[in-house]
């Protein structure tokens, strides 16, 4: 029941929000601000709670909406749903409170449209029928294309139609795939079904296996957003609101990689595993492609949301990496990066309030006016490039080690995007806040308001970079039933992977994905990994011969020759 | 004709007396208003009757009409669609200061003509039936001949109408020629077994019935009269054409078809799949070029009809209810979207352009909200019917695993959402940005909802998004009455 409320609530206060905007041009603010608290308080009456039947589910609902149909409103919630719902909330509080004064115009239907993003994002998170998945899918994007397209800048037309036309073209897609894989388990069982359990076990043949997984894979990637289908995010998050790029950048690009993480991998085992290099590979390009178009931007909104296509590129090796760390990794670097660049969005957005411009050539010298922002940015910005001690450093981490033992390869090329990520971030700082004045000699500093929300993004990502036991405690059982989803994956990816030219593959590594007890092994290994973290974050090298754990002494040569 | 017979009929019978009946009164009493609740008064009787034609179970009225299930929900849709229809043409006529009263009788001639299709399962029903439709048609297209292209619009509809009914009947000859029988089942039996699939006169036929339809369903390539007729036509009458006039074509399509197995004909299967491929592509992407509204629910009408071939290609009971799905969001969709556009016309022109619609949402959101909702559902986004309709479509396609043709659906409806969010885009459209292109826009000086069209329209948007929301009580029941199709696999 606590499902249905976290997904009702928002839209029921967007509706409330809507109307009640006749009566009070205030009005509407305050029911977004509770319809986004109330469900992270009900969220977070979840933390901490084991599963109620023993299984992998904190809690779950289920009643059936069309059952001519083989569909069911089936929504469950469990360690990965969980952290997502709660980032969900909290950025969704934050971006209330960010647009507090900045919507005299229209603010009833903005909070409509803003909730009503929440609401779908929410589904998206805990929906376990498949059906019901894409519903929300969709749900989500049409609120999104108002908040650009009404409330966007300059040229909004253009970024709105031109995210609808891609989120769109690819969802159709999704669907294409979605039912594919439901009559290929009704041809298999005789079941009508959309239940994601149900269909997790079903077997292809391999040609289908691939069409279907391609099918999810490009839907995912389009929002993720994965090289090359990144062209529609740098206009949207350009010219969104400021609370649109928050939610944009921090909860939708990450349905793409929950989708990822849920369903391509677990659905489609021997598929993804054949197809893990070349997405390995986009994933790579898209860390230091991203980087460097970050770095040629010009235009603050626009350098932060190339951003976005580079961190996200972390997300990508790491699932098709697809061992604990990674999967782990994935899981941290998703909510970092969701706080992290929320924050920088914010803070551009605070600035172009303030000077009616993104152009960082007309910046320059903000510091000494406004030394709070000047300094929350620099926070912000160290942890975009992966300062130990703060979450985004966790996550790209983990992915490392996590991609290394796939691909070496691999993992050299991300770990020179986070070089980059180290110049495109300083720059910021270069640009706006030191150097010679800009034609804007004056701003204002940061309100209360923007100081506090800013504030618990802080917090959080220091949290997270402190103490990443806490997250990590929450998703590795997650990341071991995921991967028990998917069971033929130590021994068929070796196999099939020979087949592609990844010349630096190592050896061991690939004898390790043979060796049967690597799995489980390495689930018991996974504590001793987030003690570590806890305990000596700030040096990488105990990390890693904590992390590697007794099975995989072996490897540390490899990763720190 | 047995008294079991009439009672079988009774909705038409009644649709043809209440016909007679507003002609009698109109000679009496010119009064349009009277006229429309009269005629809206038969449409209801006729569906009262339906319960009744129901409780028989399936009837055959040999050798022309069977009423089972099936023709009944349909008879059902079509008398729904036509009360809309109806409501939303007396506020329009009402704008116009000239003899009305007459439309309502061509309308529920038409109307008679269509319902005929539902039930039809003889060739000779079938060209009645299409005949009675079209007639009427051509002088409904151009009853406001005062209006620029209304007449133009008429002589192109008389003339192509024609021309196809006569390439109707050339392929009914045809395969009456080679069978000896004008039955559909008799047909489709003779064709999928034995000799009779492979004769040239047989596929001919079959090629030329599919022409006279598709001209009915403006499928490409007989979708050339299209745009130009639903731009010249009263909205009224265009929302006519789209759902009623094309609705009882798929149900004589379905039934046609039901026990004939396409897979097993490649001919055929490659003829309509060709079809469904240029009509989805061809559709989306000329409506790209389009300013006027009108044309570009007429293109979006050509590819919507594209998309549900490809669920009709898919066969059997899944094709068939996904098919007739579709048609009821599509139906609803359609009728909203013209109801609104023939409701913001002002009286000496169609208010079509698209600037027409800038900024409506903050003038008059009731119905920028309506169209938006329409629109929506012709997108087929999430919580509107057409998202199901779509699912169900999508649905199908892949239980027969069309892929090329589903892919070429994905792409083509992704291209086809620009022309509709270019609409969308106008209606909210901040004021004051354009401040200067809409304060000389028509739309901004219409009078409030007359109470019929905005019941009507009301009653439209739930639907929508009710069946949007829980479609499972239509789902099933579509489901039942596509079991009633003699010989449906």
């Amino acid at each position: 029941m606590i499902l249905l409320l976290l997904i009702a609530i928002p839209i029921i206060g967007g509706l409330a929000a809507w109307t009640a905007a006749r009566w009070s041009p205030t009005a509407p603010r305050w029911i977004a601000l509770g319809a986004t608290a109330i469900p992270l308080v009900l969220a977070l009456s979840l933390w901490g709670q084991g599963s109620a039947s023993g299984g992998q589910w904190i809690a779950t609902f289920d009643v059936p909406w069309i059952p001519a149909a083989g569909i069911d409103f089936h929504l469950a919630i469990d360690g990965l749903s969980l952290l997502l719902v709660l980032l969900t909330y909290l950025l969704g509080v934050l971006s209330v409170a960010v647009s507090w004064n900045s919507n005299e115009n229209r603010p009833g239907f903005f909070f409509f449209n803003l909730l009503l993003i929440l609401g779908g994002t929410t589904g998206v998170f805990i929906a376990l029928d498949l059906f019901l998945f894409f519903f929300f899918w969709e749900l989500m994007v049409l609120p999104m294309y108002f908040l650009i397209g009404i409330w966007g800048h300059e040229n909004r037309n253009y970024a709105a139609i031109k995210f609808f036309l891609f989120t769109q073209a690819s969802g159709l897609l999704l669907l294409i795939a979605i039912l594919g894989l439901h009559f290929a388990h009704f041809a298999e069982t005789g079941i009508h079904t959309f239940r994601y359990e149900d269909l997790l076990g079903t077997s292809f043949p391999p040609s289908l296996g691939m069409g279907l997984m391609l099918g999810f894979f490009i839907a995912f990637a389009v929002k993720l957003p994965a090289f090359p289908f990144h062209t529609w995010l740098a206009d949207a998050h350009t010219e969104a609101p400021t609370a649109g790029s928050v939610i944009l950048a921090g909860l939708l690009l990450k349905t793409g990689g929950y989708g990822l993480l849920r369903f391509v991998v677990p659905i489609f085992p021997e598929a993804s595993a054949v197809f893990a290099p070349v997405a390995m590979t986009l994933g790579a390009i898209g860390i230091l492609y991203g980087a460097k178009l970050a770095f040629a931007q010009s235009d603050l909104k626009r350098l932060v949301a190339y951003t976005s296509v580079s961190h996200m590129g972390f997300v990508l090796i790491g699932v098709f990496a697809w061992n604990t760390w990674a999967i782990q990794g994935v899981i941290v670097q998703m909510i970092a990066h969701g706080l992290s660049t929320g924050a920088l969005f914010i803070i551009a957005g605070g600035i172009q309030d303030r000077l009616h411009t993104r152009d960082m050539n007309r910046m320059g010298g903000f510091w000494p006016h406004a030394p709070r922002m000047a300094a929350l940015a620099l926070f912000f910005a160290m942890a975009s490039l992966g300062l130990p001690g703060l979450g985004n450093f966790v996550g790209e981490f983990l992915v490392l080690i996590g991609t290394f033992q796939k691909s070496i390869a691999v993992a050299v090329f991300a770990t020179v995007g986070i070089v980059g990520a180290t110049v495109y971030s300083l720059w910021i700082i270069q640009r706006v806040f030191h150097g010679e004045a800009g034609e804007a000699t004056r701003i204002a500093d940061l309100s209360v308001r923007e100081t506090v929300v800013l504030s618990v993004l802080v917090v959080g990502l220091l949290g997270l970079g402190l103490y990443p036991r806490s997250v990590l405690q929450m998703s590795e059982p997650v990341a071991s039933v995921l991967q028990a989803g998917a069971p033929s994956e130590p021994g068929v990816p070796g196999e099939a992977r020979s087949d592609f030219r990844f010349h630096t593959f190592s050896p061991t590594a690939v004898h390790l994905q043979h060796s049967p007890p690597d799995v489980p092994v390495s689930i018991h290994a996974e504590k001793p990994v987030a003690a570590g973290f806890s305990a000596s974050f700030s040096s990488a090298e105990s990390d890693s011969t904590v992390t590697s754990g007794p099975q995989s002494k072996t490897h540390v040569p490899f990763i720190f020759p | 004709m047995t008294l079991t017979d009439l009672q079988a009929v009774l909705p038409l019978i009644v649709v043809a007396g209440t016909a007679v009946a507003v002609m009698l009164v109109i000679s009496f009493y010119r009064n349009q208003t009277v006229s429309a609740i009269l005629t809206l008064a038969g449409l209801v009787l006729a569906g009262l009757c339906l319960p009744f034609t129901w409780a028989l179970g399936p009837h055959r009225i040999e050798p022309l009409l069977r009423i089972d299930a099936f023709a009944n929900f349909y008879i059902a849709l079509l008398l729904a669609a036509s009360f809309a229809v109806t409501v939303l043409s007396h506020s329009y006529l009402e704008k116009y200061r000239m003899e009305r009263g007459e439309f309502y009788i061509l309308l529920l001639l038409s109307v008679l003509g269509a319902l005929v299709l539902a039930a039809s399962e003889h060739f000779v029903s079938f060209f009645l039936g299409l005949e009675l439709l079209s007639v009427s048609l051509y002088v409904m297209i151009g009853y406001i001949f005062t209006k620029e292209k209304a007449v133009e619009a008429a002589v192109k509809y008389l003339f192509l109408a024609a021309a196809t009914s006569a390439f109707l009947l050339f392929g009914m000859a045809l395969i009456y020629a080679e069978l000896g029988t004008m039955e559909f089942s008799a047909v489709a039996g003779l064709l999928s077994g034995g000799e009779g699939g492979r004769s040239p006169y047989i596929l001919a036929g079959t090629v030329l019935i599919i022409a006279g339809a598709g001209f009915k369903l403006s499928v490409v390539p007989f979708h050339m009269w299209t745009p130009d007729i639903y731009q010249g036509a009263p909205a009224p009458v265009t929302a006519y054409l789209a759902t009623v006039s094309k609705g009882c074509v798929i149900a004589v399509f379905l039934r046609f078809f039901a026990g004939f197995d396409l897979a097993a004909n490649p001919g055929l299967f490659l003829c309509l799949g060709a079809v469904a491929a240029a009509s989805m592509v061809a559709g989306n992407l000329l409506a790209l070029l389009q300013n006027n509204i009108k044309r570009i629910l007429a293109y979006s009408s050509i590819a919507h009809f594209g998309y549900l071939l490809v669920a009709f290609l898919a066969g059997g009971q899944l094709g068939a209810a996904a098919v007739t799905f579709y048609l009821v969001t599509y139906f609803a969709a359609a009728l909203a979207a013209f109801g609104v556009v023939g409701y913001l016309s002002p009286t000496d022109r169609e208010a079509d352009s698209v600037d027409d619609y800038r900024g409506l949402f903050w003038r008059r959101p009731g119905p920028a909200g309506l169209l938006s909702i329409a629109l929506f559902s012709l997108v087929g986004l999430p919580l509107t019917a057409g998202f199901m309709g779509k699912f169900f479509l999508i649905g199908a396609g892949t239980s027969a695993e069309l892929w090329g043709l589903l892919i070429l659906l994905a792409v083509s409806s992704a291209i086809g959402l620009y022309y509709y969010l270019r609409i969308v885009v106008a209606m909210y459209s901040s004021e004051i940005d354009d401040e200067r292109k809409y304060k000389g826009a028509a739309a901004a000086a219409v009078p409030p909802f007359a109470a019929s069209v905005g019941a009507v329209l009301a009653v439209l948007a739930v639907l929508l998004v009710a069946i949007g929301v829980y479609p499972e009580p239509v789902v099933a029941f579509i489901q039942t009455i596509v079991e009633s199709l003699p010989g449906i696999i």
